[in-house]
């Protein structure tokens, strides 16, 4: 390596260790921790110490140990393999849900906000008969409509949390546009859409960013929790959901086969929470 | 917006706020039916043939005939309209239809199952409540190490899925130490994991939201004023501030219905407790779509009073909202 | 009381010593003073005002006196002892032996200092309670009405039962004043008791305070205003930056003022000064085109009209539903080139009619018209190429910026259309900012990081940046320090005589409209109760309602034994 680039990776490493330096200890913690799921998501051949799906009979139900990190299945198979391999399915289900219920939230909350008047009441409407549904039976509603599959969960999970985000954004695009800076861009003449455009919806944004990134892990929780039920992925996929549902029955003899699965869908959901709420809690104060 | 209602302050003659909240609450439930009625026409195929299905356990198709009279027997022959109108009907009288597996009245299987979840979500509620109100009260706004824990606690805690953490109270106290049965049936002693599982949770959420309020009330200036009377911390505490940041849980307590009865359901299922989590579980996993939609009824309904309960509470505890 | 101050007896000891007080916050390098070696001492029957603007560390020396400055305060002092009782140090449970009973303390906007849940009785009493002063139910509702008596609260059966919020403003703060005096305390503080009041109310509130003083309590009062201060101070601390800069009696500080800061903030106060005549020191309005223009001259009369209003109506739904009007029937008429005052207590239904003067809001009945023309009944599509004819300035002008902008692009953006390439835009905003005496080094700033009088200045630029021909100013300067306050003043003044624009100036506050203004707008529960010249309506206002303003407001009193405050007394309690 020449010592041209040696000169220049140490400068790169070295700005880049000047900016985690800002970041505070918990957020690096939680980004690290996504990032490895991330990594597990795209790439789990890297992490994966055996073969996720390879039967063992003879190492059925084992304790986590040297060989078996997190122990193995009634078939033998490696769990912690099996919870690298899911995370690609459960990051998807995830992300696809939050995109659906966000983008479903946004268009009737921010309609009603903008709109205000009868649509709005309409649509307030709307959303209050869909908020008085619990999630999980809304998402139920789905499954029983559509039948278990990878995408009846994105869409059950999408629809059931949509309620709560239109809420949400109505309260949010609503202070919006009652605020100062609002009325003085009205004062000056500017068209409406300008107003929204300009100042409306990039300031939305800021807030729809932090509760986006708490809802990725809460959507994934919904998803585990439906398939947690044995109404999500059909086995053997190795989803988050799926083996939460087949460690259910043995529970009483191998605790592992449930409360590890448990523990991937928390540490990712809870990682995204702690820094969903740090970006709000920094919004707020500079506000 | 109904569960916001309480935030604003209302100030109208008490007669005229009950009946147009009474109204609001019929319309909620009249859009839940109709949304109960839109999910049974929604089921993608011929619906004749899926409950010959699910009630024969047979996959393949069913003759002609068999379908005609099933067609005749649920009306699926007649227009939407008159269907929808029949369904309406039905419900007033408190008929949710009948359940497509069990061939048994909806209205009668839920009213079966309902109570052992009831309990359950009201037991968790109140616990939930303590457990927010204690731990504000003496830990709250102090800068400790105790109060940063009680913090990180409630993150996580409103984070942490509901069966998980279920799975963990039951393993630990149950399987590993023998505290409490593993399966507690509806007796009183196995009423407690499944209550402190689902309380848990919510005790994250409601404590989060009256700490943030308590934290901030602290700070106002009729807490000074307070304690340049010469008030102690406690007292200040508990007779000025816990008051106020209560408020916003107070609203919070409808929305937690819904987390109540979504977490029930999940909490139900890992502990094997009776209740609405079963049948539902099995209704979905088997299509039984008039179970899933009287549910859904009937949950809509539940919600209804519990923000009604929840805006004379909240006018009782802020006299504000009652003066005019 | 006419003769004067009441003279403290000379043998009487101090009740209080504050000897070099030193208050921080936090510790180590990221330690903060906030206030700098502090000494005073109070005598019964005597009073002690601490002047100060926001961020001269008056409110945490207040509090520091009660061991209140906050949890991460470190309290320093030579000496800071209370009739021989050391108090540096003291614990918490000896602090509130001492709280409410010794010292009594009352803090700004009652609104907030009282409880809204409790109702009044609780929280006037609730001292009686915690020392143990009353043994029975009947005894604390006695002591809690003649405690409301006291301090002059009508109907006090009725407003013991009350919550705050239904109580006036006034009626609030003298409440709260009870609450400090419930048992009988030998010094009260006063951390800016009349700020958030109307001026009938201040002078209410005044009154009692210098009432509470001849009773023989020592009082402390904190404030920003010297007018305030003026009525009951015997000795006054001028503090700024944690620090006092002059110290002296009363007397003294008005009639010969020696630091240059004291000077200034005399100054400030518009009212005693010429009318139109400049408040702040000349440094800091700058200008290289051309100097001030001072001072205003009267205008005659045969100006164009450019605003018109006639029989304007606004009626809002009340509390029990019924219709109210905010605005009942007010027609006046703006003139090109002059400054219209508009005067009025809060709820007298000012910002309404700005709202709708700005077609922000439509009269219920009545109309508007601009320059000739309709205003109010136009299609907002019509209006909107008008719009930037009118521009307003607001009390809150943070909140009228997206938080996001840049100070450079708030200002492009009000530019009209017409100056089009970017270089020509960037010239004329840094034109503008030099115009409101700012650099050009704010363009890349935000809103946030702009501190009170800049942010108005902003403002101010964004105001005049599309050449309007009418500017609605909302309370514009209610919100500022007095100095900033003079310095915005005057920069208004210099901007209308510079570019020829007409204000309508809105204000609460008297002095400050009666030094801007042309003609004069007296307003009361929507109505109009007095119109005029300036000098008219201040020398012969035709309606008690401006009669009782006019007396109310709060004069410099630079020499007290003519006798002034004691005529408010006696108006105030009955």
């Amino acid at each position: 390596m020449s010592m041209f680039a040696e000169v220049a990776i140490s400068r790169l490493l070295r700005e880049v260790l000047a900016i985690l330096r800002h970041v505070p200890f918990r957020i690096a913690v939680c980004l690290i921790i996504v990032g490895v799921f991330v990594l597990a998501a795209m790439a789990p051949k890297v992490l994966q110490t055996h073969d996720p799906l390879a039967i063992d009979l003879t190492s059925a139900l084992q304790s986590p140990s040297i060989a078996h990190w997190f122990g193995t299945d009634q078939l033998g198979r490696d769990l912690y393999s099996r919870v690298v391999e899911g995370a690609g399915q459960s990051l998807a289900i995830g992300l696809g849900a939050t995109a659906l219920s966000m983008s479903v939230a946004m268009t009737i909350g921010g309609a009603a906000a903008l709109s205000g008047g009868l649509l709005d009441s309409i649509l307030s409407r709307i959303i209050d008969v869909l908020f008085a549904i619990p999630t999980l039976l809304l998402a139920l509603v789905f499954v029983t409509v559509f039948g278990p599959s990878v995408l009846t969960e994105v869409v059950a999970v999408g629809i059931g949390t949509a309620p709560g985000y239109a809420r949400m954004i109505r309260g949010q695009m609503l202070s919006i546009k009652g605020a100062g800076y609002v009325e003085a861009a009205n004062v000056l003449g500017h068209p409406f859409p300008r107003i929204v455009w300009r100042h409306i919806l990039p300031n939305a944004m800021n807030p729809l960013t932090a509760m986006m990134t708490i809802g990725v892990g809460q959507a994934i929780i919904w998803a585990s929790g439906l398939a947690f039920l044995g109404l999500g992925v059909a086995p053997p996929a190795p989803e988050w959901g799926a083996l939460l549902n087949a460690g259910r029955n043995y529970v009483i003899y191998a605790w592992w086969l449930e409360i590890i699965p448990g523990l991937a869908v928390t540490a990712f959901a809870l990682s995204l929470t702690i820094m969903g709420r740090h970006l709000q809690d920094r919004l707020e104060g500079k506000r | 917006m109904m569960g916001s209602d309480a935030v604003r302050i209302v100030v109208q003659h008490p007669i005229v706020w009950f009946a147009r909240r009474i109204f609001s609450g019929v319309v909620v439930v009249w859009a839940a039916a109709t949304l109960a009625f839109l999910i049974q026409c929604m089921l993608p195929g011929d619906r004749a043939q899926i409950i010959i299905n699910v009630t024969s356990g047979n996959v393949g198709p069913a003759s002609s005939a068999e379908l005609a009279a099933i067609n005749a027997k649920y009306g699926f022959d007649q227009p939407l309209a008159v269907q929808y109108g029949k369904y309406m009907l039905q419900i007033l009288h408190g008929d949710l239809g009948e359940s497509y597996q069990q061939h048994r009245p909806v209205a009668a299987i839920i009213a079966e199952q309902i109570a052992p979840t009831i309990v359950l979500a009201i037991a968790a509620l109140l616990i939930a409540w303590l457990i927010a109100i204690l731990t504000t009260l003496f830990i709250a706004g102090r800068d400790n190490i105790w109060s940063k824990l009680l913090n990180d606690a409630q993150v996580f805690l409103a984070t942490v899925p509901p069966y998980w953490l279920a799975t963990i109270l039951l393993v630990l106290f149950a399987v590993k130490l023998g505290i409490f049965p593993v399966i507690g049936g509806n007796s009183p002693i196995g009423l407690v994991l499944p209550t402190l599982a689902l309380a848990l949770e919510l005790s994250g959420f409601f404590g989060q939201v009256v700490q943030n309020e308590f934290t901030r009330v602290l700070e106002q200036p009729f807490v000074t004023s307070a304690r340049a009377r010469g008030m102690s911390d406690f007292g200040v505490r508990l007779r000025h501030v816990l008051r106020h940041a209560a408020l916003p849980g107070i609203t919070l307590s409808g929305w937690a219905l819904g987390k109540l009865l979504s977490g029930a359901i999940l909490i139900e299922v890992v502990f094997a407790r009776q209740g609405l989590g079963g049948v539902l579980v099995a209704a979905t996993s088997s299509r039984d779509v008039p179970i899933v939609s009287g549910a859904v009824l009937i949950s809509a309904g539940l919600f209804v009073l519990v923000s009604l309960i929840v805006d004379l509470t909240y006018r009782v505890v802020d006299p504000r909202i009652k003066l005019t | 009381m006419s003769q004067g101050r009441p003279q403290p007896v000379p043998q009487q000891p101090d009740l209080l010593t504050v000897d070099s007080l030193r208050v921080s916050f936090g510790r180590g390098i990221a330690e903060n003073t906030v206030v700098r070696s502090i000494s005073f001492s109070l005598r019964p029957g005597q009073c002690l005002a601490i002047v100060g603007e926001s961020g001269s560390g008056k409110s945490v020396t207040a509090r520091s006196l009660i061991g209140l400055a906050g949890r991460y305060a470190n309290v320093h002092a030579r000496q800071l002892s209370f009739g021989g009782t050391d108090l540096i140090g003291l614990s918490d449970r000896a602090w509130r032996r001492i709280r409410g009973t010794e010292i009594g303390f009352v803090l700004q906007d009652a609104l907030v200092s009282l409880d809204p849940l409790r109702r009044i009785g609780k929280e006037v009493g609730e001292g009686l309670i915690l020392h143990g002063a009353v043994s029975s139910r009947e005894e604390f509702a006695q002591r809690v009405i003649a405690l409301l008596k006291l301090v002059g609260v009508p109907e006090p059966e009725t407003k013991a039962e009350q919550l705050p919020h239904q109580l006036s403003g006034g009626q609030r703060q003298r409440a709260l004043i009870a609450s400090a005096l419930a048992l009988d305390p030998r010094i009260l503080i006063a951390d800016e008791p009349t700020t958030a009041l109307d001026v009938t109310a201040q002078a209410h509130v005044l009154a009692l305070l210098e009432e509470t003083k001849t009773r023989g309590k020592a009082l402390i009062l904190i404030s920003h205003d010297l007018a305030v201060v003026s009525h009951v101070a015997d000795e006054i601390l001028v503090m700024r930056g944690g620090e006092v800069v002059e110290r002296g009696t009363a007397a003294q500080i008005f009639r010969d003022p020696r630091h240059p800061y004291t000077r200034q903030l005399l100054d400030a106060v518009p009212s005693g000064r010429p009318r139109g005549s400049r408040l702040s020191p000349s440094t800091i309005v700058r200008s290289p085109k051309q100097q001030m223009q001072l001072p205003l001259q009267s205008l005659p009369k045969s100006r164009p009209i450019l605003l018109e209003a006639t029989s304007l109506v606004k009626r809002f739904k009340g509390p029990d539903g019924t219709l109210r009007a905010a605005v009942d029937g007010v027609s006046f008429e703006l003139r090109s080139g002059e400054t219209l005052g508009i005067v009025g207590e809060s709820g007298s239904g000012k910002s309404t009619m700005a709202r709708m003067l700005l077609a922000l809001d439509e009269p219920d009945e009545g109309a508007v018209q601009f320059a000739g023309r309709p205003w109010t009944t136009l299609a907002e599509r019509e209006r909107r190429a008008r719009r930037r004819s009118l521009s307003i300035i607001y009390q809150d002008p943070l909140g009228s910026f997206d938080p996001r902008w840049t100070v450079g692009r708030i200002i492009s953006d009000s530019l009209s259309s017409d100056v089009e390439t970017r270089r020509k835009r960037q010239e004329r905003v840094i034109e503008l900012l030099d115009l409101v005496g700012l650099s050009k080094a704010l363009l890349d700033r935000r809103p946030l990081e702009l501190s009170g009088g800049q942010r108005q200045r902003v403002a101010i630029a964004r105001a005049i940046a599309p050449n309007p021909a009418v500017i609605v100013c909302d309370e514009p300067v209610s919100a500022l320090d007095v100095s900033v306050q003079a310095q915005v003043l005057d920069l208004l003044g210099y901007l209308k005589d510079h570019l020829g624009v007409s204000y309508l100036f809105i204000s609460h506050d008297l002095s400050v409209v009666r030094h801007i203004s042309d003609r004069v707008i007296v307003m009361r529960r929507g109505r109009i109760v007095d119109n005029g010249a300036t000098d008219e309506i201040f020398r012969n206002p035709q309606s008690e309602y401006t009669k009782s303003l006019i007396a109310a407001m709060p004069r410099l009193v630079r020499d007290r034994r003519i006798g002034h405050s004691a005529t408010i007394l006696e108006e105030g309690i009955a």
